[in-house]
């Protein structure tokens, strides 16, 4: 579903993602990690070119998403994209922020945007707060709602930016329970996180990044029973002691 | 004071008309008002530009915003009254020169008003709306703008009042605005000079003050039915 290819990217002198070359298939639920400037957070920006790639080409579903003249709106609307921050729109509620882009991309109607907006704030158990101002959910509300938002395009690939690094402890619990729930729906995942539960308990594959590379590609248990790279023994021994685990 | 506002009112208000041309206050609140509103779609697009990804569209808005901020108001209105005519080839009337030149000078500074509340809405904001596949202009329209907005009310009621009190600057072209019917009702009376001048400047004070409190009655609405973004997604994007 994503292939990338011998993907380089610089921040002016800064080489931030080094020949990265992967490939990730429809149904999979991959979990990437690595120590923060690891890359993880690029790469995945990469996917639906939030940001741009120096050389190398990055596919999903056979189409090159950093080809000149490609239609990356129409690409991106099929590619759910959620965000550590959340990004819900503050001026508009709740409802509005899930039916904007299948109205003004997806060509909904007003009232077709709204049954399935209704039906995905269902879904992630926040119907009630459909006609709320975003201020007024607390942040794992808000991060709920980022997700019905981005699964109101329907989009066949959902992407996972640090989604529970912005909230408070307690809050953690029922935004992974909406994407464990996705994952049981068996749609495609690509997720950084540093939520190692999560990654031991859904993920597929966990590619672990550290300075712009790939440095293992292993599934759960093989990745925290048997480590091969000594970076990456180092990082799952970093967040497994509790006094250097903070951040 | 009383019986120098008996005589002149009508004079005041609206100057010669229906005899002669119209003037006074209704003049400059006609003035002020189509500078107004022809400026803000400008003003808009020169934000735009201004915070355009295209050079061909950032360069020649920067180019115009440094050179129309670097001279006087004054001579904005010179340079369209004695200059324009030679281009245009025939002469511009006095009201339409001090539209141009309010516009164009306007334009600049609403562009810089807007270019800030743009730029001051997070980059969050923008990336998800494109992450959902909207457009650019979508984005800008449907996300970005209407939030921008709230935080450039001050600003702008700023510039709109400034230019109700640069139509006064026609006075110099011999428009016959509020400014230059006082300044013929103080030649008539010759002996009043304070009341005169002291009736021109409450009605400046009276046009600013109303738009003021309009402006403030908006901006409350405006607060009312939305509430203002949380800390959270107002904190910008973390490493």
């Amino acid at each position: 579903m994503i292939e990338f290819n011998n993907v380089n990217k610089w921040y002016g002198k800064y080489h931030a993602l080094i020949d990265v070359s992967e490939k990730i298939g429809k149904g999979e639920v991959v979990v990437v990690c690595g120590p923060s400037g690891s890359g993880k957070s690029t790469l995945i920006r990469t996917i639906n070119r939030l940001e741009a790639i120096d050389s190398g080409s990055i596919t999903f579903d056979g189409e090159d998403i950093h080809a000149p003249g490609v239609d990356i709106n129409r690409l991106r609307s099929r590619i759910g994209f959620v965000f550590q921050q959340f990004n819900l729109f503050p001026h508009l509620t709740v409802l509005r922020n899930c039916t904007l882009a299948p109205q003004a991309v997806g060509g909904l109607s007003p009232a077709q945007a709204r049954d399935k907006a209704m039906a995905l704030l269902e879904r992630v158990g926040l119907a009630h707060k459909a006609d709320a101002w975003p201020s007024e959910l607390s942040g794992g509300q808000q991060q709920r709602v980022a997700i019905a938002r981005a699964l109101a395009m329907a989009p066949p690939l959902m992407l996972f930016d640090e989604p529970t690094s912005a909230l408070d402890p307690e809050m953690v619990g029922e935004v992974l329970l909406v994407m464990r729930d996705l994952v049981r729906d068996g749609m495609t995942l690509v997720v950084v996180t540093h939520e190692m539960g999560f990654a031991r308990d859904v993920a597929h594959r966990i590619l672990f990044m550290d300075q712009g590379r790939i440095l293992e590609r292993a599934t759960p248990r093989e990745f925290f029973d048997h480590p091969q790279h000594p970076r990456a023994r180092q990082f799952l021994a970093d967040i497994r002691t509790p006094n250097t685990a903070a951040d | 004071m009383i019986d120098l506002i008996h005589t002149y009112w009508l004079y005041f208000l609206v100057g010669q008309y229906p005899q002669g041309p119209l003037g006074g206050v209704a003049l400059t609140v006609l003035l002020a008002g189509f500078a107004l509103l022809l400026s803000m779609p400008f003003g808009l697009a020169m934000g735009l530009a201004r915070t355009s990804g295209r050079r061909a569209l950032r360069w020649p808005a920067t180019g115009l915003v440094y050179l129309v901020r670097g001279i006087p108001l004054l001579l904005v209105v010179f340079w369209t009254y004695f200059f324009l005519p030679s281009v245009t080839g025939h002469k511009t009337d006095q009201f339409n020169t001090m539209l141009i030149a309010l516009v164009v000078f306007d334009s600049v500074y609403l562009g810089e008003i807007v270019r800030a509340g743009i730029q001051g809405v997070p980059s969050g904001q923008y990336e998800s709306a494109r992450a959902l596949g909207l457009g650019h202009g979508r984005a800008m329209r449907s996300v970005i703008l209407p939030q921008a907005l709230r935080s450039m009310l001050p600003s702008l009621v700023n510039q709109f009042v400034s230019t109700i009190k640069a139509t006064s600057l026609g006075y110099i072209i011999g428009l016959t605005d509020t400014s230059f019917i006082a300044t013929q009702i103080n030649t008539q009376v010759f002996t009043k000079a304070p009341q005169v001048y002291l009736l021109l400047s409450l009605t400046y004070f009276i046009l600013c003050f109303g738009l003021s409190r309009f402006a403030f009655a908006l901006e409350r609405r405006l607060g009312r039915r939305t509430s203002s973004p949380s800390p959270a997604a107002a904190a910008g994007p973390a490493a």
